[in-house]
C-alpha cells in the first residue's frame, strides 16, 4: 500500500514536535532543574503551528514532497530550544518570527502558484535584488553592526536585506539563464586552446563577480558575497552544461579572493584566524577557539541539554549556534544537523531532476543550493574547515530576516514539487 | 541539465562529508588535547560557576553566600562581614583558589552532586567573634576561644585581616589588583596569614603550664614541694649566661608560687635539672606539640618543641637527669623560649586540657550541614584528641591557674560572677631586642559551680621598637572582655 504523502508528512511532523518539546523540557531541567514554566502553551503552540502548516499543505500543495517541511520544522524547533537556552530574552522574538515565517509560508503556498509566472518578472526581481543588496549602503537606513554593513534599520525594525535579495536573485538567474542558455552554451572561440564562449557572453559572469566583490568590499559581508557567486556559477554551469564556466568562475573567484586578501585587512584577519587560531586565543581567535573547545567538551554524546556552557562562545545564538549544539548534543547532535541539511539538498535536487520545465528546474536547484551552501559555509566557518564568513545557519540561527526568507524558500520548493506531481497525477487520470 | 544537477548533488554531499570528518576530529580525535589546552578554562569555569552553600554562625548569621552575577562565572561569593570572618571562611577565588572553610568543606559547599547545597553551620558565635575583634583592636595578634568540653571553636580572630570579597569577585581584574596589593605588604604583616592557627610564636611564660605539668607528672614535685631559693636569676649547667627573672626581680618558693608570679628561675631549673629533656618532650607532645592539630581548616601548622637536646655530657644528677649538650637551651625551653614555638590555637588547647580534666577535645568549626532532602546532618561530634593529663594533675594545675587570676599576674582577667583561670606570658621576640615582646595569656572560665565552659588564648604581637606588650597588661584585659562576653552568651553571668 502506498502511503499518502500528507499522511507521511503528518506522522513526521508528530515526531518532529515530540523531539522539539522533549528537547525544550530537557534543556530546562538541565539548566534550572525544573520543568519549563510555559511548557503547556509551548506544546500547544508547536502543535498548532505544525497543524496549520500541514493543513495549508493539504489544501494548497497536496502532492508536494513530504520530507522537506518536517525537516525544516525540526531545525527551526531545535534552533529555538537553543536560543531560549542561550538567551532567554531572545526567545520571545524568535517565537514571533517563527510565527510570522510560518504565516508567510502558508500565504505563499496559497497564492504563489504557478511558479512559472515569476519568470516573467525576472528583471523586476533583479532590480529588487539589487536594491535589497545595496540598501545597507544607503545613509539613513543602512547600519553597521559588528563590522559588517549588512543591516537596514527602519524605525524599530532591523533586518538583513541580503537574506531576501538571495531569493530575488535566484529567481532572476533562473529566468535569465533559461532564456540565454542556448547562446551561452555556444563555445566556438578558444581560450588557451579550450573551447570557450564568445567573449561578450562572458559578460554576465563578470558582472555577477563584480557585484559579489562590491558586497564584499563595501559591506564586508564575505559570506553573502561567496554565496551569491556560488549560486550564479552553479546555475550557469547547470543551464549551459559547459564546464568552461566553472573554470572561468573559479579563476575569477581565486583572483577576487587573492585581491581581497591582499587589499583588505578584515579579509586577512579572517584568514589568519582560520590558519592560526591559537596565535591569539583570547583576542582575535577567541570565538573560533571557544567553538573548538565547545565541540571537544561535547565529545560523542554532548554534555546534555542545558548542562554545558556554550554561552561563552560569542554569537552562540546566531553564527555559532552549531557549536552550541555540538557542546550539548555532541557528535550525535551535530551529525544530525548535517543529515538534516543533506536531506534538504537531496530532496530538493531529486525534485529538480524529475522536472522537465527548465525554469522551475533551475529555480529549485538554485534555492536548494542556497540553503545547502549557506549551511555549509557557516558550519565550515565555525569548525574551521574554511575561514569564517558570517552567515546564519538556515532555520536554526536566531534572526527574523533569515528565518522568514528560509521559510519563503521552503514554500517555493514545495510549490514546485506540488506542481510537478500534480501534473503526473493528472496525466495518470487522463 | 540533469547530469550537472547530479554532479552538484555529489559535490555538495562531499562538502558535508568534509564537515563530518572535521567534526570527528574536533569532537573525538583532538578532544583530549583541546580539553587540556591551557586556554580552555571550560571545566574550571563550570566547576566554579555554580551556586555554593551558605556558611552560617552557630547563632544563625550568614557569613558566606553565593550571589548571582551577570557574567560567565555566574556566581560570586559574598561575605557580609568582610574582614571579620576572613580567616575562617577564607576566600573562593577563580584566580587564586580557595582557603579556609571554602577549601576544607568544598565538597559540602559545592553542588557537585546536583542536589542544591543549602548551608553549613559553624560553631562560631557571632557576638563573641565581634567582641574578640573589638577587644584586640588594631594591634597585630590573635584570639582563639573554644569550648573545652566539646572542642567547638567559639571565636577565632586575628589581626590584620582582609576583605575576602575582594578576592572572590567575578571581576577578575579587580581580584588581580586586590591580590597584588595584598602581596606588596611585608610578609610579617600579611593580612592573609591566619595567625590563630598558622603562625608560630614563642609561647613564653604561658608554656610554664606545660613545664609545671611535666613536673607534676614526674612525681619529683607537687604544687607545694619542693621550695626553690629566692634569686633573681638561674645559671644552667654548661654556660655562664644566667637566665634572668622578669625585670631582674627576685622570686622563689614552690611551683604554685612560681606560677602565680611567673618566676623564670624556678621553671628553667625544673626543666633543665629536675624534669629533663625526655619528660619535657613527652609532656609537650601530650599537649599536641609536634603534631598537626586536627582542626577542620586547611594547612594547620604544628607547634614545635625541640626533640633533641644533644648527647649527655658528664654525670647524671641527683634527680637522675643527664646533663646534655643543650641543657642551657632546655632551661630556656622550660619558660617557652629557645626553639619552642606555638600557635595561639595550640596554647588555647593547653588551657583547655587543664580545664577539662586533662582531656583535649578535637577542635572543630563546622557543626552540621543541611540539605533540602536530607535535613540537618552532623559533620563533627565531640571526640577526644589527646589525653594530656590525668584528672588529678589537671585539677591541681586548674587550681594553680585560678590562683594566678585571683592574686597573680593574670588578675586583669577576673570576671565577676565566674571562676576564671589563666596564665600570662611575655615572650622575647629576639634576644638582641629584649624590649620587643609579645604579650600572651591563656586561660579558661566557667560558672562558680561545675566545669569550665570556655578556654581562651590571646596573643598581642610586639610592635618592633615600640616598647613591650606584656601578657598581664596587654593580653589579659582582652581575654577578660572576651571571656565575659562568652560566659554571658552561655548564660552563666548577667
Amino acid at each position: 500500500m502506498k502511503c499518502n504523502k500528507r499522511t507521511v508528512e503528518a506522522c513526521l511532523l508528530l515526531v518532529s514536535s515530540t523531539i522539539i518539546v522533549v528537547a525544550y523540557v530537557l534543556a530546562s531541567i538541565g539548566r534550572y532543574s525544573s520543568l519549563p514554566a510555559n511548557i503547556v502553551p509551548f506544546f500547544v503552540i508547536i502543535v498548532l503551528l505544525f497543524a496549520a502548516a500541514h493543513i495549508a499543505m493539504k489544501r494548497f500543495a497536496p502532492h508536494a514532497n513530504p520530507i522537506l517541511l518536517p525537516v525544516a520544522g525540526t531545525l527551526n524547533g531545535i534552533g529555538y530550544v537553543f536560543i531560549a537556552r542561550l538567551q532567554d530574552e531572545l526567545a520571545g522574538l524568535q517565537a514571533l518570527w517563527t510565527l510570522i515565517s510560518v504565516l508567510a509560508f502558508m500565504i505563499i503556498l496559497a497564492k504563489g502558484s504557478p511558479v512559472r509566472q515569476y519568470q516573467r518578472y525576472k528583471y523586476s526581481f533583479l532590480f529588487l535584488g539589487f536594491v535589497l543588496l545595496l540598501l545597507p549602503l544607503f545613509p539613513l537606513v543602512g547600519k553597521e553592526i559588528n563590522g559588517a554593513r549588512i543591516w537596514v534599520s527602519i524605525g524599530p525594525l532591523n533586518f538583513q536585506p541580503a537574506e531576501f535579495a538571495k531569493i530575488s536573485l535566484a529567481i532572476f538567474f533562473a529566468g535569465y539563464l533559461v532564456e540565454r542558455r542556448e547562446i551561452l552554451s555556444i563555445t566556438n572561440s578558444k581560450i588557451l586552446g579550450i573551447s570557450a564562449p564568445e567573449p561578450r557572453h562572458i559578460g554576465p559572469i563578470v558582472f555577477a563577480w563584480f557585484v559579489s566583490l562590491i558586497i564584499m568590499v563595501m559591506e564586508k559581508d564575505l559570506g553573502s558575497s561567496l554565496l551569491f557567486f556560488i549560486l550564479f556559477l552553479s546555475l550557469l554551469w547547470i543551464a549551459t552544461q559547459r564546464n568552461i564556466y566553472l573554470l572561468i568562475g573559479s579563476t575569477l573567484f581565486l583572483a577576487g579572493a587573492i585581491f581581497a586578501w591582499g587589499q583588505f585587512s578584515h579579509v586577512q584577519k579572517r584568514v589568519d584566524i582560520w590558519l592560526h587560531p591559537f596565535n591569539d586565543p583570547t583576542g582575535d581567535g577567541y570565538q573560533i577557539v571557544q567553538s573548538a573547545f565547545a565541540l571537544a567538551e561535547g565529545g560523542l554524546t554532548g554534555t546534555g541539554l542545558g548542562l554545558g556552557t556554550p554561552e561563552r562562545i560569542p554569537a552562540a545564538e546566531t553564527d555559532f549556534i552549531f557549536s552550541a549544539i555540538g557542546e550539548e548534543l555532541g557528535l550525535i547532535g551535530t551529525t544530525t544537523i548535517l543529515i538534516a541539511f543533506i536531506l534538504i539538498i537531496h530532496n530538493g535536487f531529486r525534485i529538480a531532476l524529475n522536472i522537465e520545465k527548465p525554469f522551475e528546474k533551475l529555480l529549485i536547484v538554485g534555492l536548494t543550493a542556497l540553503l545547502g551552501f549557506q549551511a555549509f559555509i557557516i558550519i565550515a566557518g565555525v569548525i574551521r574547515v574554511l575561514p569564517l564568513t558570517g552567515v546564519t545557519l538556515p532555520f536554526v540561527s536566531y534572526g527574523g530576516s533569515s528565518l522568514l526568507s528560509n521559510w519563503v524558500i521552503l514554500a517555493i520548493l514545495l510549490l514546485i514539487s506540488n506542481e510537478k506531481n500534480q501534473q503526473q497525477v493528472e496525466r495518470k487520470r487522463i | 541539465m540533469n547530469r550537472n544537477v547530479r554532479i552538484l548533488t555529489i559535490i555538495m554531499t562531499l562538502c558535508f562529508l568534509a564537515l563530518f570528518a572535521q567534526l570527528i576530529r574536533l569532537h573525538l580525535i583532538q578532544r583530549e588535547d583541546l580539553q587540556a589546552n591551557p586556554n580552555n578554562t571550560r571545566s574550571i569555569v563550570s566547576e566554579f560557576s555554580q551556586e555554593r552553600g551558605l556558611i552560617k554562625t552557630a547563632d544563625g548569621v550568614v557569613i558566606a553566600e553565593s550571589q548571582e552575577v551577570q557574567n560567565e562565572l555566574r556566581y560570586e561569593r559574598h561575605y557580609a562581614y568582610e574582614d571579620l570572618y576572613a580567616h575562617i571562611t577564607g576566600y573562593f577565588s577563580f584566580l587564586y583558589g580557595s582557603v579556609g572553610l571554602e577549601r576544607s568543606y568544598d565538597d559540602l559547599l559545592a553542588s557537585h552532586n546536583k542536589e542544591k547545597p543549602l548551608e553549613i553551620t559553624t560553631t562560631i558565635n557571632h557576638s563573641i567573634q565581634q567582641k574578640a575583634k573589638e577587644a584586640l583592636g588594631n594591634r597585630n595578634g590573635s584570639a582563639v576561644v573554644l569550648n573545652p568540653q566539646t572542642g567547638e571553636i567559639l571565636a577565632m580572630w586575628s589581626y590584620p585581616s582582609y576583605n575576602p570579597n575582594s578576592l572572590s569577585s567575578s571581576d577578575l581584574d579587580a581580584v588581580q589588583d586586590a591580590w597584588g596589593q595584598l602581596s606588596e605588604i611585608p610578609v610579617s604583616n600579611d593580612p592573609r596569614l591566619e595567625r590563630a592557627y598558622r603562625e608560630l610564636y614563642f609561647p613564653g611564660s604561658t608554656f610554664k603550664i606545660v613545664t609545671a605539668a611535666a613536673a607534676l607528672l614526674s612525681d619529683k614535685a607537687t604544687l607545694t614541694q619542693p621550695d626553690f631559693e629566692n634569686r633573681n636569676e638561674y645559671l644552667p649547667p654548661l654556660t655562664d649566661l644566667p637566665l634572668q627573672n622578669y625585670g631582674g626581680g627576685i622570686c622563689g618558693g614552690n611551683i604554685l608560687e612560681g606560677l602565680r608570679v611567673s618566676c623564670n628561675s624556678i621553671f628553667a631549673e625544673l626543666a633543665a635539672e629536675i624534669i629533663g629533656a625526655k619528660a619535657m618532650i613527652e609532656t609537650s607532645e601530650r599537649f599536641g606539640f609536634n603534631q598537626t592539630i586536627p582542626i577542620d581548616l586547611p594547612f594547620s601548622i604544628p607547634s614545635v618543641f625541640p626533640s633533641n637536646f644533644g648527647d649527655p655530657i658528664g654525670e647524671i644528677n641527683a634527680f637522675s637527669i643527664p646533663i646534655l649538650e643543650k641543657t642551657p637551651g632546655l632551661a630556656q625551653a622550660g619558660i617557652g623560649q629557645f626553639d619552642v614555638k606555638a600557635t595561639p590555637l595550640q596554647m588555647a588547647l593547653v588551657a583547655a586540657a587543664v580545664s577539662n580534666d586533662g582531656l583535649i577535645m578535637k577542635p572543630y568549626i563546622i557543626d552540621s550541614y543541611k540539605t533540602e532532602t536530607m535535613g540537618s546532618m552532623k559533620v563533627n561530634k565531640p571526640e577526644v584528641w589527646k589525653s594530656a593529663l590525668p584528672t588529678e594533675t589537671a585539677r591541681s594545675l586548674k587550681f594553680a591557674m585560678e590562683t594566678i587570676v585571683k592574686n597573680g599576674t593574670a588578675n586583669r582577667m577576673k570576671v565577676t560572677g565566674a571562676v576564671i583561670g589563666g596564665k600570662t606570658g611575655t615572650a622575647q621576640v629576639d634576644s638582641s631586642r629584649p624590649d620587643d615582646t609579645h604579650g600572651w595569656v591563656i586561660g579558661f572560665g566557667g560558672p562558680k559551680e561545675g566545669p569550665s565552659t570556655v578556654a581562651i588564648a590571646v596573643l598581642v604581637e610586639s610592635i618592633p621598637n615600640e616598647g613591650q606588650n606584656t601578657g598581664g597588661f596587654d593580653a589579659a584585659p582582652i581575654a577578660q572582655i572576651v571571656l565575659e562576653q562568652t560566659l554571658r552568651i552561655q548564660g552563666y553571668i548577667n
